[in-house]
């Protein structure tokens, strides 16, 4: 099972309402309904993830996240979740205000591009940083505001919204003694839960 | 299976193949908006697959503006055409008969074999005419609901439609909650627009403006207001096209190789128009379109509700499909996303997908990859449940 998929079951309470925005194939609002009887809708753009939420039995919505979150009214959804998808999006800090408008809390995951394999890549190669998480060229590359957790954190420490869990790990979401003592060095994704 | 003539083999592959319509003969009267109680009523209806033995796999089609009972296959070897949305009906098709047992019918006041305004009047003897009663999309439901009944089925897998079609759905989400476990509503609108009107009541002036209309009585008199159809259905064509898709076909193609001068045709495009205005004032009743356009005019859920469509679908327990189409401008995009938007803030299961298609509104009847996948994907999820309900591990 995805690690990440159970760190966020963990963290939404059961029967909530959620909206899952850049749902993707669907697995983690499936996985939501099914584990924590969650109700919600996911949100997603390209065309075959659409079907394959349908196929899946997942209700999905066509729907561009940079227009924001217009058609959903304050306050109406628990908790509004972004995995993967922070980084693609026009303005991160619309979007979660947009989030946090709708949901009660907001969780988020992304790459950390502070992650040392990225620093030295770029010191070392002086070329923009690709790996397992960053596998697309600078120019084709869907992740156009790529950013740290120190930058996220900031950006919820300016806005005043407050961090109420974090799990810091590599790749597949598995955590290490390193990335707790240096997540921004060590950490190379993360999940934050946040509420205003 | 035998080869045609052409050398083409009948039927084609997924087809339903040859159909035959019957007439479900109704007499128990049936009280309309307006207060008309109508009698002695009949449908024209088509059915397609089989009917498992709980009765859970029906899926009903509701037809627009211009369509009929004649929605898959073909009634002889020698059509040329199929039915109207044979594209997505039949066997391997998103509406697979393999697996659902498929209604399809005229609607009442249509004039394809179900009760309308060129039926007799058994009261009077002579053609009802302007004198049949008002219709709307509620009227269409309960009488395809006792038609249901008629067929044995308590509760339909789905009840799918396009355009003034998929209004009847919404109705259905409405007026039976009980009595179907998904609507899939295809370019279509929870209510028209001004402009939409606007449009119809172009058409129905063209119609009745005819000298040969006759204040409706065109049929007594012998004559047929061919002209006002003819232009209702041009106008109605041009609303069904993107500019896109005509420009693509047409562009500024003359007919001959040089302008006229004249108020002929001179472009492809006017020769096409006019053909479609012809053949449709050849096969389609002036009365019935004035009908079937002012349901359209009058559907408007939320009305009873202040125009607050979230309270409007409260009742609603099946899940939808909604799906539009990007070039569709007689009922945009954005019709189908409120229909969307108040589904989600009434809190009702929905699934949507805006299809990207240059064909405009008549994308709902076109062959399209995307639209296939969308529609077959949750069509299937509609069949798989079918196994569930029937315990024995087969979809009948």
């Amino acid at each position: 099972m995805r690690q990440d998929l159970t760190i966020i079951a963990n963290w939404v309470k059961p029967q909530s309402r959620v909206l899952d925005l850049a749902c993707g194939d669907g697995e983690l609002l499936h996985f939501l309904e099914e584990h924590k009887s969650v109700t919600g809708y996911g949100l997603e753009i390209d065309a075959k993830q659409i079907t394959a939420c349908i196929a899946r039995g997942v209700d999905v919505l066509e729907q561009d996240l940079n227009r924001g979150l217009k058609n959903f009214a304050d306050n109406s959804y628990d908790t509004v979740i972004m995995t993967q998808a922070l980084q693609v999006l026009r303005r991160q800090d619309l979007a979660l205000d947009e989030m946090l408008r709708v949901g009660q809390e907001a969780i988020v995951t992304f790459p950390n591009f502070a992650h040392w394999t990225n620093r030295f890549y770029l010191s070392w190669k002086g070329q923009m940083p690709m790996s397992k998480t960053l596998p697309h060229q600078w120019y084709d590359t869907p992740n156009i505001h790529l950013f740290t957790f120190k930058d996220f954190e900031a950006l919820c420490h300016e806005k005043g919204l407050k961090i109420l869990d974090r799990a810091v790990g590599d790749f597949a979401y598995k955590s290490h003694w390193k990335a707790r003592l240096w997540p921004n060095l060590f950490g190379e994704v993360a999940i934050y839960r946040i509420g205003r | 299976m035998t080869a045609s003539s052409t050398g083409e083999v009948f039927p084609p592959a997924n087809s339903v193949g040859l159909v035959e319509p019957q007439i479900c003969q109704f007499n128990q009267p049936l009280p309309l908006a307006s207060g008309y109680l109508l009698q002695n009523w009949q449908l024209k209806v088509e059915t397609y697959g089989k009917l498992n033995a709980d009765a859970s796999n029906a899926v009903l089609i509701c037809h627009a503006l211009s369509g009929n009972h004649h929605a898959a296959g073909y009634h002889s070897e020698e059509d040329i055409k199929p039915g109207w949305w044979d594209a997505y009906i039949g066997p391997g098709k998103p509406v697979d008969t393999r697996h659902f047992f498929v209604v399809s019918l005229n609607n009442l006041g249509g004039c394809h074999g179900s009760t309308g305004p060129s039926s007799i009047d058994p009261f009077t003897g002579v053609p009802f005419g302007p004198d049949f009663p008002f219709l709307t999309v509620g009227d269409w439901v309960d009488s395809q609901a006792l038609l249901a009944d008629r067929l044995g089925i308590q509760q339909w897998a789905a009840v799918v439609g396009g355009s003034l079609g998929g209004m009847q759905v919404l109705e259905w989400s409405l007026r039976f909650p009980k009595r179907l476990r998904h609507a899939v509503v295809i370019a279509s609108t929870p209510k028209l627009s001004a402009q939409n009107i606007a449009f119809n009541e172009v058409a129905r002036q063209a119609i009745m403006t005819d000298p040969d209309f006759r204040e409706g009585r065109y049929q007594e008199a012998g004559v047929v207001p061919r002209h006002g159809v003819g232009l209702a259905r041009m106008v109605g064509h041009i609303t069904y096209l993107s500019e896109h898709s005509m420009g693509e076909k047409f562009g500024r193609d003359l007919r001959t190789d040089k302008l006229n001068y004249g108020f002929g045709v001179d472009f492809q495009v006017e020769s096409y128009l006019r053909y479609q205005g012809k053949s449709f004032s050849e096969r389609f009743d002036a009365n019935t379109y004035l009908l079937m356009t002012k349901a359209l005019d009058y559907f408007d859920p939320a009305k009873a509700f202040d125009g607050d469509l979230v309270k409007a679908l409260e009742p609603i327990q099946c899940r939808f499909l909604v799906v539009s189409f990007s070039t569709d401008w007689r009922f945009s995009p954005r019709h189908s996303e409120e229909l969307v938007n108040a589904l989600t803030a009434a809190q009702k299961r929905v699934s949507y997908a805006r299809i990207k298609s240059p064909h405009g509104h008549d994308a709902f009847l076109i062959p399209d990859e995307r639209y296939e996948a969308v529609f077959t994907a949750y069509m299937q999820r509609v069949a798989s449940s079918l196994v569930v309900n029937n315990g024995n591990g087969e979809v009948s």
